[in-house]
């Protein structure tokens, strides 16, 4: 039909030129275990979460103006130790001597631990946020205001603050932990310092 | 005996489809795979349900790697260039061509002064079994300091001439923030290493009143 036959005239009796009949298939094997060693490879190596940042504001070293009010912190705080694996903490003022002795309370990063405590502590937060995202859901407020009275009530007096410290054997894991169970609470002050000597033997005596 | 008549000819199998989604596959982990830039360490960091993405163009980084050495990064080719100028100047080092273009192709950088010409010689595999103590960071020889602190001058310049370009360029209906071309710091820990190493170098940052700092952590689905 669509094909030239190039006889040349050439039909004498002899046998006819045909082009060789092969076989169009070409192994393909090679190209495939090349195909899935590369896709073994990619599968193995990809790494689809990018890291992410966590944000910390450190308390500066040389205040900027602002009159030291240490009675406005101590207010409503509750101070986490850290060491090794462990968490302890305390609420309020740490007492050593007079009046009634601080005691350190453990915790743990599990669920039931630093997560519920700080729950029920922070409840004003907490509870002003779902107020406030009711407001957002009925379309009541917008975005930006919603995120502006979130930062005031996360600023407010009846809101929980935190102190965090760490003795020499704090991994930084321990440390990251601790600050991420903060921010799933909600904490809007956040303070990391610098461990008191006392506090070091009232964790020395947990730990021994 | 009877023999098992086996069939004749080899059994064909079309295998095309499953070829075709071979194929499809490696495209799609080609495509949407990220490599790991070479770091001259590996550090294995914690999780956070922390979701702010890398600020990667402005980006002042340090390391903290398991046995507490430090190591520095900054982003910018322009700006990597002007604070290791700074940088040879202020500890009064040599450097050839070839080390000071190495300088700005890689990554983080982990030696005291003294040792850089060496340090930038090697290649990747190099670097990472280079013995150093990692980058000074004690009151006496504070290199990090000066890192950082260079680093920080030259990125606000760079950021603020990069700003007030992208801000007359950029339509009226999107707005470009000043905030973006900020540096960033950013420290990277690993999560075996004791906080009183990670603390070194905080310090160093709080001691230049830079401290809003952010941890590298791999993403976490908040409970």
């Amino acid at each position: 039909m669509a094909e030239i036959v190039d006889n040349g005239g050439a039909d004498d009796g002899k046998k006819k030129k045909r082009p060789k009949k092969g076989s169009t298939r070409v192994d393909m094997t090679p190209m495939v275990d090349l195909g899935f060693l590369l896709l073994t490879f990619f599968v193995l190596t990809s790494t689809f979460s990018k890291p992410k940042v966590m944000s910390l504001v450190y308390p500066a070293k040389t205040p900027i103006d602002v009159p030291d009010d240490p009675a406005q912190l101590v207010n409503n705080a509750i101070t986490f130790l850290v060491t090794k694996d462990r968490v302890f903490y305390y609420e309020g003022e740490f007492n050593p001597k007079n009046g009634p002795k601080t005691q350190l309370t453990e915790s743990n990063f599990g669920p039931d631990g630093v997560r519920k405590l700080l729950a029920d502590k922070n409840k004003y937060v907490i509870d002003e946020e779902r107020k406030l995202q009711d407001k957002l859901q009925r379309k009541e407020i917008v975005d930006s205001i919603y995120k502006k009275k979130l930062i005031e009530v996360k600023k407010d007096k009846r809101s929980l603050k935190v102190l965090v410290k760490t003795d020499t054997k704090a991994l930084c894991r321990n440390f990251i932990d601790l600050v991420d169970e903060l921010y799933i609470a909600n904490i809007g002050m956040i303070a990391p310092v610098d461990l008191m000597k006392d506090e070091q033997t009232l964790i020395d005596e947990k730990t021994k | 005996m009877a023999k098992i008549k086996m069939p004749k000819g080899t059994p064909s199998l079309d295998m095309t489809p499953m070829v075709d989604l071979a194929f499809l596959l490696v495209t799609f982990f080609m495509l949407a795979a990220s490599f790991r830039s070479n770091e001259p360490v590996d550090v294995t960091i914690p999780s956070s349900i922390g979701d702010k993405e890398v600020p990667e163009k402005t980006l002042i980084m340090v390391t903290v790697d398991k046995g507490g050495r430090l190591f520095f990064n900054c982003s910018g080719e322009e700006v990597r260039r002007n604070v290791l100028t700074k940088m040879i100047d202020r500890y009064k080092v040599k450097l050839d061509k070839k080390q000071f273009d190495e300088f700005l192709k890689i990554t983080s950088i982990g030696c005291d002064m003294s040792e850089l010409p060496a340090y930038l010689s090697l290649d990747g595999a190099g670097r990472k079994d280079f013995k150093t103590y990692g980058i000074p960071a004690d009151s006496t020889n504070n290199q990090l300091k000066d890192w950082i602190r260079f680093a920080n001058e030259e990125m606000l310049a760079y950021g603020k001439s990069k700003y007030l370009e992208d801000s007359e360029n950029a339509p009226k209906d999107q707005p470009v923030l000043a905030d973006d071309y900020k540096p960033k710091f950013v420290l990277k820990v690993e999560g075996e290493a004791e906080y009183v190493r990670a603390k070194a170098a905080i310090e160093v940052f709080r001691d230049l009143n830079l401290n809003n700092l952010n941890f590298v952590t791999s993403a976490e689905a908040k409970p």
